[in-house]
């Protein structure tokens, strides 16, 4: 159990250090790579609850597409890498507004649940049903059937998602030419050579 | 609760020895090499000239959409492990469930295609 403990301390101490340096850092490049450290320490975590699919689902989708993504927004927004001490003056009452209502909707969360005691084994070991299955098993054996509609869900959401990101950032550009393959081997070369036999000292009509 | 850190102990000592190799060379680095700072030697050589501005510059939007829809696709697939995972005992039901799934989002594929998203003009 120590040996838990202190990895815990560990990822916990690195996440808390690292997520400072992403709001603290002047380099926006630098912010993304400590946000991957978060996310990498997220996912130990996870390792520790035994939640393993989600610790590599975590670090294959978080790690290798949204800080790729955060990444094209940074190199995309073109801002100076120097900010101002002002700025962080600037944005505290928005930041300090935003972080009061994320720790009283915490404590809202916290207040209101109440902690039955006798299932206390169920909190502490909430995979008991499927003792001898592995975590990969054990979401796939009631994701699918169970929660059938929150996964079809899930599945129309993907799909706003996708035609949403198409219709905003889709520009077809004007006056670009582009090979049709189908249209090359669709030519026959009567509908584009003619015979003209011209007379002496008269042009040829085209 | 025994305890699932045993299994994890060879990455641990894993990572520890990578982390402790890589810092050992930065250190080494740091404390053999020959150091004799110089403004003069990161200045432009012979007839290079100064830079105007910043290295980094606004690039196309199209490579933002290309991740988007990377990361939905991945997403798709990381719905797929766990089914592949227990396929034998789900039943018609959850065969089904996941046909309707990426059928919907085939929907979205083709869609993508025929708007030509996909492709770099």
């Amino acid at each position: 159990m120590t040996a838990s403990l202190l990895s815990f301390y560990i990822f916990s101490t690195v996440i808390l250090l690292s997520s400072l340096m992403v709001i603290t850092s002047k380099n926006p490049v630098h912010s993304v790579l400590f946000l991957i450290l978060t996310f990498f320490n997220g996912a130990g975590l996870f390792i520790i609850l035994h939640a393993e699919f989600l610790a590599m689902i975590l670090i294959i989708v978080y790690v290798g597409a949204v800080a790729v993504l955060f990444l094209f927004v940074v190199m995309m927004l073109d801002f100076k890498i120097s900010l101002d001490k002002n700025n962080i003056l600037q944005y505290l009452p928005i930041g300090f507004f935003v972080g009061v209502v994320f720790i009283s909707e915490l404590i809202i969360v916290l207040i209101n649940t109440k902690f039955d005691l006798s299932n206390i084994q169920i909190l502490v070991n909430p995979m008991i049903k499927f003792e001898n299955l592995t975590n990969t098993e054990a979401i796939g054996s009631i994701l699918y059937t169970d929660y059938i509609l929150y996964f079809q869900l899930s599945g129309v959401i993907l799909l706003v998602a996708m035609i949403g990101s198409i219709v905003l950032t889709l520009r077809t550009r004007e006056g670009v030419k582009r090979q049709s393959i189908q249209s090359q081997l669709d030519r026959k070369y009567k509908s584009t050579i003619t015979m003209v036999d011209p007379k002496s000292n008269e042009g040829v009509d085209i | 609760m025994n305890f699932i850190l045993d299994e994890y102990l060879p990455l641990a000592i894993f990572i520890i020895v990578a982390l402790v190799i890589s810092c050992l060379f930065i250190l080494a680095n740091f404390l053999v090499a020959r150091r004799n700072p110089d403004p003069e030697k990161s200045d432009a050589f012979e007839s290079g000239f100064p830079q105007f501005g910043d290295s980094r510059m606004k690039f196309d939007i199209r490579f933002y959409l290309v991740t988007l829809l990377f990361i939905i696709f991945d997403l798709e697939v990381t719905f797929l492990f766990p089914w592949a995972i227990t396929f034998g005992n789900l039943g018609l039901l959850g065969f089904f469930s996941m046909m309707f799934f990426l059928g919907v989002l085939t929907i979205g594929f083709i869609y993508e295609w025929k708007k030509g998203a996909l492709e770099w003009q």
